[in-house]
């Protein structure tokens, strides 16, 4: 995370475990918000504000910090960006807004994140709502799965007067934010407020009712003027090694997930953990097994430094938590001892000729075989694309695909079929995974959504309308 | 390390630094801690009538984040019996001869209670007298303070007053709060005074609670007018001090100025001394950080001098004065125009919106080739269209970054003329758009 974020000083041994998964940077104070806000040039067609894939005005948000009109400051990002308290956790500024600051390079730049943090805190404490329910507009849409791109699309339908149910296969809403987001980056709390957020925009939520068992596609068609598809990826995939099945053997989304919804005294953990994977959630995983309290943690990725997805903050970020890295290094075998895992046997690799993805790709060393002990293996290679939920909209609604991903219209993210749209990761065939992209393809949806039933130039008005 | 001492009306002192008659002068404790800091001299808290204060005195002007920009107070003169103060002024005198000590007077205006203070003053061994004629609150609305000083007859007659009966240097204390300062300088010299010194505080409101509705500084449910001075003030200051310093009878006389209003540090100080102040007088920032800040500018003011060779406050006293002049006599042909130093631009388009909305729009953005590529992005860049800039200096003043946008001179081959000139000279164009219109087209000045 960017040096000039200054974390709570961090002594794991002089901390509790709750402490130790509070969130990572403390809220600002008023003044200090103000200050920061103050150092805010107010830019005139900011950078930051082109970067913002919810394209947020973040000099005027910042200015409202700096006058006091902090509800102001809450609504210029929320008419944005109706997730804009969970982006403001789990953004990855640094290459986003803050990366584009004009005070990037020869000072540093506005802690934007924290700013937006301040506001929407400051908005969720006061319990302002800032947007309604449009008035009723007679079309019904359907929105499968309540990630950040089901919940944006929602939330913008439901200000413009659509009628919006949306299916939630898991208990609770929000999606990765909710259950994905490490806690000291995001509290389960601001997640789940924000499905309540919806909820109050009259979004009707059915959790625990999972599409293709508990109710079908052709259903939701039929009965609803349009279909959202927001149902993101699965598991971490297989790594197709000996022994993976083994006890002590860790999916990673899995192991995130439990710091979201158990108490932190029952999470089990290992004393010396590998981590297969070099991406944010690989990282993730590490700094989490760390705080609880393992005393090695090695991330043990096939590839080098350089290739490696992690954004280069968060791989900082995990060295100062003391998680070491064995870069060139393949898994080949899981070991165990009566079933359960006692070791993980390696190679050595060298990097090779580029491959698919312009990477250099990693070439074994002959006879290099060697093993880590660990009694933990978290994985953390991906995820699984849902074919069960693809194959079934390509072959029975014509839904095209690229990649596996589906492929959608940009400027309204409709799919080939006319009332299915889609966003959020499972359209991420290019590009980074992120909860302010979803974002924004549930705003496009909404769009495409409102201009198909309602007509071009509909989607103008009642974002206006909507203001108190 | 130059020499810093100051000859300022035949009284010696090792700086030109002086704590202003305010609260940090109000005891011999404050003064000489003051001058075991470095400060050359205090001017002490105005001693006279009897007063009863109120709380709170202070109210502040505070920006982004920077506090105390401005600070008003609605504090009176010395709430201590004279005899106090006169008996601490002598021990502390004595305590630190080499240090100008000025006692600060303020009494009703009666000649018979001038008279008698300035001969008991006299007996602590002070090196001078301030008189006060400028304070805009409390004192005032009781005859004494401002309401002397804004009337000219009166600060000339109790200038005289006094001047009967001083054997030792007096400085007459002006106020602001006045339209023309020049007028009671000018009574204060007839009346005999030996120095002059300004300014004092501006009248104030420092501002209204939008909470509680309360006026700021609130004293007990109410508020009033109080004193204003602080960094905020230094520009009205230094105006008011070049107009009396520039005026022809002040100079004739040859009077030195002590000046104040928004001193705060060595920089501070030599632009009022180039303005003509001999000696400079500090209260807000002392008020705000304490006496220590005297330190650096003792080192400042002299490693400034060391870098250009002054060897004494003398050599460069009063050297800017000679450039304050008057709207009719600047030159109508000096032309400057904005560049833009694009590999400094960091891209914020300030200066683009400000010169849009605000001058004369003449800059574009429009894509630029740049020496480094420090701005890989492909954002267009804020150019000036130059044969459209009118030399304003907006752009300039926006820019956050050092020596981006520059204000270059360029010949035009316009004349050299002055407002004046031109009115001696042509007068018509000066009174009839269509001949200023002809003027405009006959020397190239096009106005878009």
């Amino acid at each position: 995370m960017a040096e000039h974020y200054k974390p709570v000083k961090y002594l794991p041994w002089e901390m509790s475990l709750e402490e130790r998964f509070q969130e990572y940077y403390p809220a600002y104070s008023e003044r200090e918000a103000v200050l920061e806000a103050n150092r805010c040039l107010y830019c005139h067609d900011a950078p930051c504000m082109v970067a913002c894939p919810t394209t947020i005005d973040i000099p005027t948000f910042i200015r409202k910090i700096s006058t006091g009109n902090v509800k102001g400051s809450a609504r210029t990002i929320l008419e944005s960006n109706l997730l804009g308290a969970s982006c403001s956790r789990v953004c990855p500024v640094e290459v986003l807004c803050e990366g584009a600051c004009v005070l990037q390079h020869d000072h540093k730049p506005i802690t934007i994140g924290r700013l937006q943090r301040y506001a929407m805190d400051y908005a969720q404490e006061k319990n302002i709502e800032f947007f309604q329910k449009g008035e009723p507009n007679g079309f019904k849409v359907v929105v499968v799965g309540s990630g950040p791109a089901g919940l944006s699309c929602a939330g913008e339908l439901a200000k413009r007067g659509f009628d919006v149910t949306v299916l939630e296969k898991r208990e609770w809403g929000g999606g990765l934010d909710t259950y994905g987001i490490v806690v000291f980056r995001e509290p389960v709390e601001v997640s789940l407020g924000e499905v309540k957020m919806m909820e109050k925009l009259g979004v009707k939520f059915k959790f625990n009712t999972e599409v293709g068992k508990d109710v079908s596609f052709e259903d939701l068609v039929k009965e609803y003027d349009a279909v959202f598809v927001s149902v993101g990826l699965g598991a971490v995939p297989e790594m197709e090694i000996p022994g993976e099945k083994m006890e002590g053997v860790h999916d990673g989304l899995e192991f995130i997930e439990e710091t979201k919804v158990k108490p932190l005294k029952d999470i089990k953990f290992g004393n010396r953990v590998c981590v297969i994977g070099a991406g944010n959630t690989a990282i993730d995983c590490a700094t989490i097994a760390r705080r609880l309290g393992s005393e090695r943690v090695s991330i043990v990725y096939r590839r080098s430094e350089a290739e490696m997805p992690a954004y280069h903050f968060e791989y900082q970020f995990a060295m100062k938590e003391g998680v070491s890295f064995m870069f060139l290094t393949q898994p080949v075998e899981v070991i165990g001892e009566n079933g359960k895992i006692k070791a993980l046997k390696c190679k050595r690799m060298d990097l090779g000729q580029p491959d698919a993805s312009g990477r250099r790709s990693p070439v074994e060393v002959p006879d290099s075989e060697f093993e880590i002990p660990c009694d933990m293996l978290i994985t953390a290679i991906g995820q699984k694309k849902l074919t069960y939920i693809t194959d079934k909209l390509v072959n029975e609604f014509g839904v095209k695909l690229i990649k596996g991903y589906i492929s959608v219209d940009e400027k309204t993210n409709r799919t080939a079929h006319p009332k299915i749209f889609a966003g959020g990761d499972c359209i991420r065939s290019h590009g980074e995974a992120s909860t302010v992209m979803a974002v924004e393809d549930g705003k496009i949806a909404a769009n495409g959504i409102h201009v198909t039933l309602c007509g071009e130039g509909a989607h103008r008005e009642p974002a206006l309308a909507s203001k108190k | 390390m130059a020499n810093l001492e100051i000859d300022f009306c035949g009284i010696k002192s090792p700086n030109p630094f002086w704590l202003a008659s305010a609260p940090p002068s109000n005891s011999g404790y404050q003064v000489q801690k003051a001058f075991e800091q470095g400060w050359g001299g205090a001017v002490w808290k105005t001693i006279g009538a009897p007063v009863m204060n109120v709380c709170n005195r202070y109210g502040t002007m505070d920006y982004k984040g920077s506090k105390i920009i401005g600070l008003n107070n609605v504090e009176l003169i010395s709430d201590r019996p004279i005899e106090t103060n006169l008996k601490e002024i002598a021990e502390t005198k004595k305590l630190f001869p080499k240090n100008t000590v000025i006692c600060s007077v303020m009494v009703e205006s009666k000649k018979e209670a001038w008279q008698e203070i300035i001969k008991r003053a006299e007996q602590t061994g002070c090196d001078g007298f301030e008189l006060n004629f400028g304070c805009p609150h409390g004192m005032s609305e009781r005859g004494m303070g401002s309401a002397m000083g804004q009337v000219p007859e009166y600060t000339c007659m109790v200038t005289e007053w006094v001047m009967e009966v001083a054997t030792i240097p007096v400085i007459v204390k002006l106020t602001p709060n006045i339209t023309d300062i020049v007028h009671p300088a000018r009574a204060a010299i007839n009346g005999g005074a030996s120095a002059l010194s300004l300014i004092n505080t501006i009248n104030s409101i420092m501002g209204v609670d939008i909470d509680t509705f309360e006026i700021k500084p609130n004293v007990g449910g109410k508020g009033g007018h109080g004193g204003y001075a602080g960094p905020a003030v230094k520009p009205i200051a230094l105006h008011l001090l070049s107009a009396v310093g520039s005026d022809p009878e002040v100079i004739k006389r040859g009077l030195p100025i002590s000046g104040m209003g928004g001193v705060e540090t060595w920089r501070d100080a030599v632009e009022f001394m180039l303005l003509g102040s001999t000696s400079v007088q500090v209260c807000t920032a002392v008020m705000h950080w304490g006496f220590r800040i005297v330190e650096d500018m003792i080192e400042g003011m002299s490693n400034w001098m060391d870098e250009r060779g002054f060897t004494s406050p003398h050599d460069f006293i009063g050297k800017s004065l000679p450039r304050i002049s008057h709207f009719g006599d600047f030159d109508l042909g000096f032309q400057s125009v904005a560049r833009i130093d694009h590999d400094k631009c960091i891209n914020c388009n300030l200066c683009y919106i400000a010169c849009n909305d605000a001058a004369h729009q003449c800059i574009d953005l429009k894509e630029v080739q740049l020496k480094n590529i420090g701005n890989g992005n492909g954002r267009l860049m804020p150019v000036v269209r130059e044969e459209d800039c009118v030399g304003c200096d907006l752009c300039s003043t926006v820019c956050p970054v050092d020596d981006c946008i520059s204000m270059v001179e360029i010949e035009t081959g316009r004349p050299h003329v002055t407002w004046n000139e031109l009115t001696k000279k042509r007068p018509e164009i000066t009174q009839d758009w269509g001949k200023m219109e002809q003027y405009r087209k006959e020397v190239g000045i096009h106005i878009h």
